[in-house]
């Protein structure tokens, strides 16, 4: 993992103590709250519906161990003992005071967290594969380019007052868990012919009231370039995006009214002019970085362990998690390990303070003391020996962690909703925790397959609808809370928005008209087939009837 | 309103000093009867990339904030700055933030239509001893310093 050296601490400690000194001059009113705003976002701080909320960075979804107590911390003294794990991959307190704000960055800061950039019209803390450095699929690890986005859009001087906020994700395997194609920027690492590593250069892609897919600009962009192309990209987007009309802001809007090739001229033109400049980094740096990041000292294993077999053996709930909520790892004889946070009935994305103690003790003993945050909303444990998958599943069971639904149908994400959200026009958490009730049963979950369910609050999408294998986005009505059902979406490599099905519903109906919508998939799905897959042979007319039927 | 002017980590008041101004587009369509303009306003709708007249004549280039939140200025600043190589004064006039001061001193504008004086200035861009990036300014970007350390060791 990456350590801060003093230059990271001092950047650190520089812009908290800025901080403090904005808080004091908004409460004495030096400066009003339209200028304080966007000062307060970019340090991750919200007014939300009865409270501020705070939003911390996990950069690029890693933390250790230490950092994941910090964390729980900081939800015991400063909030209710909880916090909430988010699409981001970052984490949000729901409650905390705004006179105890700077002595929280003060606290996170002895364990080199912060909340930079973690909101407001400027580069957000980037993302990447929560599986970086451990997945069977990867091609290279990401994590340090995410690293040296980290430090370059960090106070960036010229980019910080963007037209909109703007979100990087990248991945380094085949299977996109990032959902790279739905960002403003999405990098994804291969390797050409010639065996050189670069990227594939993704723009334009977003959710929101007007979601695209992203178009791919550049196939490869040799990684050394990275930095300058993706300034290239911000100072394309800086002057020429939209100011007029906040929902005609993002790069997405810019990106579709060029067009994608007239786009990728302009960032070209610019890449040249500027690519000789001091914006990259050079080899040493990039080495510097890349260090951290070196594997941890993998032990050499049989990739069978008899130890594991017996236990699969013995217990089936055991066997099943195993089946359900483990990745294939690189190294023989280690596997990856899901944490749910999706308990049936839950809130998605929620831990206690405890639960982050005693996941945090479990990174330690078993996973080299990293821990990783999925854009699900889960947590990974990326080094276990497959040896000590039992010892970390009963632990797991014990702090309530051990749900086996990973990518199944209770696996949901949902955004707050009108349970915390200003913006929202109707909840979002009591549709998730009725539709994971309804499909308690392991045995149907696993049967059905992968399935996702995403579910917004509003049409500002933050839980991802448009995407979902089945979508639900809350309208309102006349004042009435209502539901309007997508199907057809995915955030992966075959990323595509969903499509609108029937008619709003209510809070009730939408439950049942999930119900009927997998119903129906039970019945037409051939052999092992996704519901995705099911849906795209049949179409959306033959889903549209059958939910109609029902109705 | 005061003018202030920064160099190496100070910011002096200053007076203005009677310019004649003159707005890019007129200027370009009527370069002679301007001849006596002796400062350049930009809009941040003007697209620098398309510049090819020589502006090294004029004093200073006003940037214009219309409201703080609009940071296309920022940009036009470090074209200016970098690949049109103008070395006289860029100002920037408008809503201008105290918090976003030593931005703007990193991407090359070194004066400033600013409400508050010399001193807060001067204080709001000491915040920061590093930055990450390299800028228009002196300062190197934190890389550089580590590696230079490093050799140094
Ligand atoms: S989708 Fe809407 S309701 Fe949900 S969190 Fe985002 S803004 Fe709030």
């Amino acid at each position: 993992m990456y350590r801060y050296d003093e230059f990271d601490a001092t950047m650190v400690a520089e812009r908290n103590a800025q901080f403090r000194g904005q808080i004091a001059r908004r409460l004495s009113g030096e400066l009003t709250e339209e200028q304080f705003k966007p000062l307060r976002l970019m340090n991750g701080l919200y007014l939300q519906l009865h409270a501020y909320m705070l939003r911390v960075a996990i950069p690029y979804g890693t933390l250790s161990s230490r950092q994941m107590r910090r964390l729980a911390y900081v939800a015991r003294k400063y909030d209710k003992g909880y916090g909430h794990f988010t699409t981001r991959q970052n984490i949000q307190y729901n409650w905390p005071a705004l006179v105890d704000v700077p002595d929280i960055f003060d606290d996170l800061a002895q364990d080199e967290l912060h909340a930079i950039q973690t909101s407001g019209n400027c580069i957000r803390n980037v993302t990447a594969d929560q599986y970086a450095g451990a997945a069977a699929d990867e091609v290279e690890d990401p994590r340090p380019y995410a690293e040296m986005i980290r430090q370059w859009s960090t106070l960036h001087p010229e980019f910080s007052w963007l037209p909109r906020k703007f979100k990087i994700a990248v991945t380094g395997a085949e299977n996109d868990r990032s959902a790279i194609r739905v960002h403003d920027i999405g990098l994804r690492l291969h390797k050409n012919d010639e065996g050189d590593f670069g990227f594939e250069v993704i723009v334009g892609g977003g959710m929101g009231r007007t979601p695209f897919i992203g178009h791919t600009i550049r196939e490869f962009l040799p990684r050394e370039y990275l930095l300058s192309y993706l300034e290239a990209i911000l100072r394309v987007y800086n002057l020429q995006g939209r100011r007029d009309n906040l929902y005609k802001a993002r790069i997405k809007i810019l990106v579709n009214a060029k067009g994608a090739e007239e786009f990728r001229d302009l960032v070209e033109a610019e890449w040249r002019a500027i690519k000789k400049s001091e914006i990259d980094l050079p080899v040493e740096e990039r080495a510097r970085i890349k260090a951290y990041f070196a594997p941890p000292e993998f032990e050499d294993l049989h990739d069978e362990s008899v130890a594991l077999n017996e236990r699969l053996a013995s217990s089936s709930e055991f066997a099943r998690w195993r089946r359900t909520n483990c990745a294939n790892h690189k190294i023989p004889g280690y596997a990856i390990a899901n944490i749910s946070l999706k308990p049936i009935g839950g809130i998605p994305g929620d831990a206690s303070d405890a639960q982050m103690d005693a996941i945090a003790d479990l990174a330690e003993k078993y996973s080299f003391d990293e821990i990783r945050v999925s854009h699900e909303q889960n947590l990974v444990l990326p080094h276990v020996k497959k040896d000590d998958l039992f010892a970390v599943w009963t632990a797991l069971v014990k702090h309530e962690l051990a749900t086996p639904n990973i990518g199944l149908a209770s696996d949901i994400i949902a955004c707050p909703g009108l349970d915390y959200c200003k913006l929202a026009n109707t909840r979002s958490i009591p549709i998730a925790q009725k539709i994971s009730e309804r499909f308690a049963d392991f045995d149907d979950q696993e049967s059905l397959g992968e399935l996702k369910i995403k579910i917004s609050g509003c049409i500002n999408a933050c839980g991802h609808h448009h995407v979902g294998h089945i979508g639900i986005l809350g309208v309102d009505k006349r004042g009435e809370e209502f539901y309007q059902i997508t199907l057809g979406g995915s955030g992966a490599e075959d990323a595509a928005l969903g499509e609108i099905v029937g008619r709003g519903l209510s809070a009730d109906n939408v439950v049942d008209a999930v119900a009927k919508l997998i119903e129906h998939y039970r019945q037409a799905r051939q052999d092992k087939e996704r519901f995705l897959d099911t849906y795209r042979r049949l179409g959306a007319d033959n889903f549209k009837e059958a939910l109609n039927d029902a109705a | 309103m005061t003018l202030l002017k920064y160099s190496s980590g100070q910011f002096f008041p200053s007076i203005a000093e009677g310019q004649v101004e003159v707005a890019l587009h007129e200027w370009r369509e009527n370069p002679q009867v301007h001849a006596d303009a002796t400062a350049l306003v930009i809009s941040n709708d003007e697209n620098l990339a398309d510049l090819v007249c020589d502006i090294s004549g004029f004093d200073t280039v006003v940037l214009e904030y219309p409201s703080f939140l609009d940071g296309r200025a920022f940009s036009q600043a470090r074209i200016l700055r970098e690949r049109l190589h103008y070395s006289g004064e860029i100002r920037a006039r408008g809503d201008v933030l105290r918090d976003q001061i030593a931005f703007m001193v990193r991407c090359g504008i070194n004066g400033f239509e600013f409400a508050d004086g010399a001193a807060s200035a001067t204080e709001a861009v000491a915040e920061f001893t590093n930055a990450y990036q390299a800028g228009v300014d002196e300062a190197a970007p934190i890389w550089r310093q580590r590696h230079r350390r490093a050799r140094a060791a």
